[in-house]
C-alpha cells in the first residue's frame, strides 16, 4: 500500500513470510539515505513472565516450551537449568547427555526447517518450499528426511516433537533404554550424509555481500561447542580478538531489556551496544570446538576456519563470519555437528540409575542460559521457601537480535536503493531476505512482515509505488 | 504459486488457508511436520495462505481455513470475522483456537496488572483483558483440540474435508487409548495424579506412556466427571491450590467450563 504527500512517501508492505511469528517493517527514507528501519513486532503479548508467578517450582519447564512450537526443547532446557540453579541442584553425567541428545534433535529438525523450507527458496528465486520442491525435488526431500531424523530424536526422548512431555526438573520422566537408542544410530548414520549434502548444496548458493557490525554474543563450554550450558562469551566488533566472559547470574546487568514504542517485544542490548547471538555468533565463539568433520564441511562449503582462539590449539587462521546471508552455511555446519554429536552421545549412552534427580524446592533465585537454534536463551526465577515462583524474568534471542537486525536492514536498503532499487516488490523481498536470514522466532520475542516505507523525495529522483 | 509449474496441477484444487492469531506455531508447525505427506498435501490442496511456509499470500475465498491462536487483542476481533467470511469450511487447531491457550491464564487476573509485569510502558500494547477461542466470536466448523494439536488427527481433518465426510476424531478420554496401548495405570500403579480420565484422547496417552499423569494438554473429553476425579487427586498428594493450578494450564477456560456445569457432556467436540 502506497501513501504519499508532495514532500513525503509511506510505502506500506503487508505481512513478512516464512518466518515464525508476526511483524511489520517500517522504513524512513530521506533523499535516497535510509533513516530508520524498525521491526515492528505485533505479535500479542502473552504474558508469560506474569502468570508463571505463584505457580510450583516443577512447572516453567512445561508452561514456557509453549511460548515457541519451533524451539520447546530449548525453553525446557533454560528454565530446567534455571530452576535446578535456584535450587542447589546440577544434573550430570548420562542424564546431561541425554539433555543434549533431546537438545541435538531440536537443532537437527529447527535449523533443517529453516534452512530448506524458510530460507533456502530465497537463494533460488522460490516463495516457498512447493515451489522449490518443484524444481530442486531432490534437496527438498532430503531437508525433510533430515528434519524428521531431527523430530524422531526428540520423539523418542520427549513423547512426541513439538512440546516434549518427558522433560521435568532433575531429568526425564522415563530415560530410553540402550536398545531403544539403537534404531535411533541407524537413522542418524544415514542422516550424516544428508547433512554433508546439505553443506555442499548450500555452499553453491550465491551470497550477496553484507557485514553484520554487532558484537557477538554466545555460550562457552570448555572442551565442547556450547549448547545446552556455558558461560556467557563477548566477543566486541571492535575488537574481533578478544573475548570477556561474564557470569551468568550478573547476565541481567549486561543485557538490558528496554521497550520501545513500536514493538510488542523488548529490545535489549549488550553492555550498551548493538549485539547478535546465534548460529554467526557460535561459530565465532565456540566454532574451534565442532568435529574435525563438521570443519571439513565448512572449509570445502567456503566458510573456512573459524577463529582460533589464542591458547586453544587453533590453526591460527580462522576468522569469523560476519556476513547475515552466510548464516544459512553455518546452520547447515552446526546439523552435521549435532547427528554427529547425536551418534557419539547414542554410543557412549548407559541407562542411568535413576531417571532424574530430585530436585527438592527451596527459596532462592536461579539462572540458567541455553542456545536455542536461534541463538542464546536465558531464564530467570526467584522461588519462595514453598518453591512458588515469585518473579521470572526471560530473555528471547530475538528480543537480543532485533537491534542487529534492524541495523542489517537499514544497511541492506540503503545499498539496494543505491543500487536504484525502487520498486515495493524489490524492497520488500531484500527485507525480508535481510530477516530471514537471523531466523527470527517472533512468537519467542513478544512473542510477520509488514513493511511500511516512508520516504522524503530528495534528489535521488521520483520513488515510485 | 509465482514459480514455473513443470507439473502442471488440476486447476480446480480447494484453496487452503492458515492463519494464526495469539499462538507459539506449533499447531501450523504440525503441517510441516508432516514430512511424508506435505508435498502429498499440497498435490491435493492449493496452499492459497500459509504465511510461515509461503511467500505466496492469495486472497481469500478459501475452501478450508486452519486458524491456530487465541482472539487477545483488538485487532483480532476485526481479523477473525473478516477470515470468517473468507472461509467455506473453518476448521480451529490446537488449545489456544479451541479453548483461549495458556495465554487465558490472565481471563481471572487483572490485565493492567500483568501488562505492569511484562512491560516498562504498558500504554504502547493494545490488547484485550481476556484470550478466548474463536468460537466464541464466529462460528466455527469444527474444532481440533490438543497442545499442540495430534499430527495424526490433523491428516484425518484434513483427509476428511476432501473426501467430504466429518472427521473420524473421538471424543473420549485419554484413559481409553491408554488402555489400549496397554499402559499400566500410573494412578493405580503408582499413585501419580492424572488427568487421563477428564482429559479428550488425541495423543495416543502419551504422557502415562511415559510414566507421568496427563496434564490435560487436550483439554476436556466429550463426557467428563471431574467432581468424580478431585478426590483421587487429593488422595494423591494434591492440595485444593495444586488441583486449582492442575486444571488452569493450557485449557483453563475449557476446564473451568466443566468445572461449573459439573459432569455431563461439555460440548467439546466440534459442531458439524
Ligand atoms: S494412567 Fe492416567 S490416562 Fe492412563 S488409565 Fe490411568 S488415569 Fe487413565
Ligand atoms: S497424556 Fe495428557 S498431557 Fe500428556 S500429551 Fe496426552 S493429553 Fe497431553
Amino acid at each position: 500500500m502506497t501513501e504519499s504527500t508532495p514532500r513525503s512517501r509511506t510505502l506500506r508492505i503487508p505481512a513478512l513470510t516464512r518466518v515464525e511469528g508476526e511483524t511489520a517493517l517500517h522504513l524512513r527514507i530521506h533523499d535516497g539515505t535510509v533513516l530508520e528501519t524498525r521491526l515492528a513486532i505485533y505479535e500479542p503479548p502473552r504474558f508469560f513472565e506474569a502468570f508463571l508467578r505463584g505457580r510450583a517450582h516443577t512447572e516453567p519447564p512445561d508452561l514456557t516450551s509453549r511460548i515457541c512450537g519451533i524451539c520447546p526443547v530449548a525453553y525446557q532446557m533454560s528454565a530446567c537449568r534455571a530452576v535446578e540453579d535456584a535450587c542447589g541442584v546440577a544434573v550430570g553425567g548420562q542424564l546431561a547427555a541425554l539433555r543434549r541428545l533431546l537438545y541435538c534433535g531440536e537443532w537437527i529438525e529447527s535449523q533443517t526447517l529453516h534452512i530448506h523450507l524458510l530460507h533456502a527458496p530465497d537463494f533460488l528465486g522460490h516463495d516457498d518450499v512447493i515451489g522449490l520442491s518443484r524444481a530442486h525435488r531432490g534437496h527438498v526431500e532430503r531437508g525433510l528426511r533430515l528434519k524428521q531424523t531431527g523430530n524422531a530424536v526428540v520423539e523418542l526422548l520427549g513423547g512426541r516433537a513439538i512440546h516434549p512431555v518427558n522433560v521435568r526438573l532433575g531429568g526425564f520422566h522415563r530415560t530410553p533404554t540402550a536398545a531403544e537408542l539403537r534404531p535411533l544410530a541407524v537413522r542418524l548414520r544415514g542422516a550424516l550424509d544428508d547433512a554433508w549434502d546439505t553443506v555442499r548444496w548450500v555452499g553453491g548458493f550465491d551470497f550477496p555481500d553484507a557485514e553484520c557490525d554487532a558484537d557477538f554474543l554466545a555460550l562457552a563450554e570448555a572442551g565442547t561447542y556450547a549448547i545446552e550450558s556455558g558461560v556467557p562469551t563477548v566477543i566486541r566488533y571492535d575488537e574481533p580478538f578478544t573475548r570477556r566472559t561474564f557470569p551468568l547470574r550478573d547476565f541481567c546487568d549486561h543485557v538490558a531489556e528496554a521497550q520501545v514504542p513500536h514493538s510488542t517485544a523488548l529490545h535489549s542490548r549488550l553492555d550498551g551496544r548493538r549485539h547478535l547471538t546465534g548460529s554467526l555468533a557460535r561459530w565465532a565463539v565456540s566454532g574451534h570446538l565442532l568435529s574435525p568433520t563438521a570443519l571439513e564441511a565448512a572449509r570445502e562449503a567456503g566458510l573456512g576456519d573459524p577463529p582460533a582462539p589464542p591458547g586453544a590449539g587453533g590453526t591460527g587462521r580462522g576468522s569469523a563470519c560476519r556476513n547475515p546471508y552466510r548464516s544459512i552455511l553455518v546452520r547447515a555446519v552446526e546439523v552435521l555437528y549435532a547427528v554427529e554429536e547425536a551418534l557419539r552421545i547414542i554410543g557412549a549412552y548407559e541407562p542411568p540409575p535413576h531417571p532424574y534427580v530430585e530436585v527438592p524446592a527451596r527459596a532462592g533465585t536461579g539462572h540458567g542460559a541455553t542456545e536455542a537454534p536461534r541463538g542464546l536463551l536465558y531464564h530467570r526465577y526467584a522461588l519462595d521457601d514453598g518453591g512458588r515462583v515469585t518473579d521470572a524474568r526471560l530473555v528471547p534471542p530475538t528480543a537480543q537480535n532485533q537491534g542487529a537486525i534492524e541495523e542489517d536492514l537499514r544497511r541492506i536498503v540503503q545499498s539496494g536503493v543505491d543500487r536504484g532499487e525502487e520498486s515495493e516488490a524489490g524492497l520488500t523481498r531484500l527485507c525480508e531476505r535481510a530477516v530471514r536470514n537471523h531466523d527470527p522466532c517472533i512468537s519467542c520475542s513478544a512473542h510477520f512482515l509488514e513493511l511500511d516505507i516512508e520516504r522524503t523525495p530528495g534528489s535521488g529522483g521520483p520513488a515510485e509505488g | 504459486m509465482t514459480t514455473p509449474d513443470a507439473h502442471p496441477q488440476p486447476a480446480a484444487r480447494p484453496r487452503l488457508g492458515v492463519f494464526k492469531f495469539a499462538s507459539c506455531d506449533g499447531c501450523q508447525l504440525t503441517l510441516l511436520d508432516c514430512e511424508d505427506e506435505l508435498l502429498g498435501i499440497a498435490a491435493e490442496l492449493e496452499i492459497a495462505h500459509f504465511a510461515e511456509a509461503s511467500s505466496d499470500a492469495a486472497p481469500g475465498p478459501y475452501d478450508l481455513v486452519l486458524v491456530e491462536g487465541s482472539i487477545s487483542t483488538p485487532e483480532h476481533l476485526d481479523r477473525i470475522r473478516r477470515v470468517r467470511a473468507d472461509s467455506r469450511h473453518l476448521v480451529t487447531i490446537g488449545a489456544c483456537a479451541t479453548a483461549g491457550g495458556v495465554q487465558a491464564l490472565r481471563n481471572h487476573a487483572d490485565v493492567d496488572e500483568y501488562l505492569a509485569t511484562v512491560y516498562a510502558r504498558p500504554d504502547y500494547i493494545a490488547t484485550l483483558a481476556t484470550s478466548t477461542p474463536v468460537s466464541a466470536h464466529v462460528p466455527v466448523d469444527f474444532e481440533l483440540r490438543g497442545c499442540p494439536i495430534d499430527r495424526g488427527q490433523l491428516l484425518e481433518v484434513i483427509t476428511a474435508f476432501l473426501a467430504g465426510r466429518r472427521p473420524g476424531i473421538p471424543n473420549h478420554s485419554v484413559c481409553f487409548a491408554c488402555k489400549r496401548r496397554g499402559n499400566v495405570c500410573v494412578t493405580v500403579a503408582h499413585g501419580t495424579p492424572c488427568l487421563g480420565p477428564v482429559t479428550h484422547a488425541g495423543c495416543g496417552a502419551l504422557c502415562p506412556t511415559y510414566g507421568r499423569g496427563c496434564y490435560g494438554c487436550f483439554g476436556p473429553a466429550g463426557t467428563t466427571n471431574l467432581p468424580a476425579l478431585v478426590p483421587l487427586l487429593h488422595r494423591d498428594g494434591m492440595s485444593e491450590e495444586d488441583v486449582g493450578r492442575f486444571l488452569h494450564t493450557f485449557n483453563t477456560a475449557a476446564f473451568a467450563a466443566v468445572e461449573e456445569q459439573g459432569p455431563g457432556v461439555t460440548g467439546a467436540e466440534g459442531a458439524e
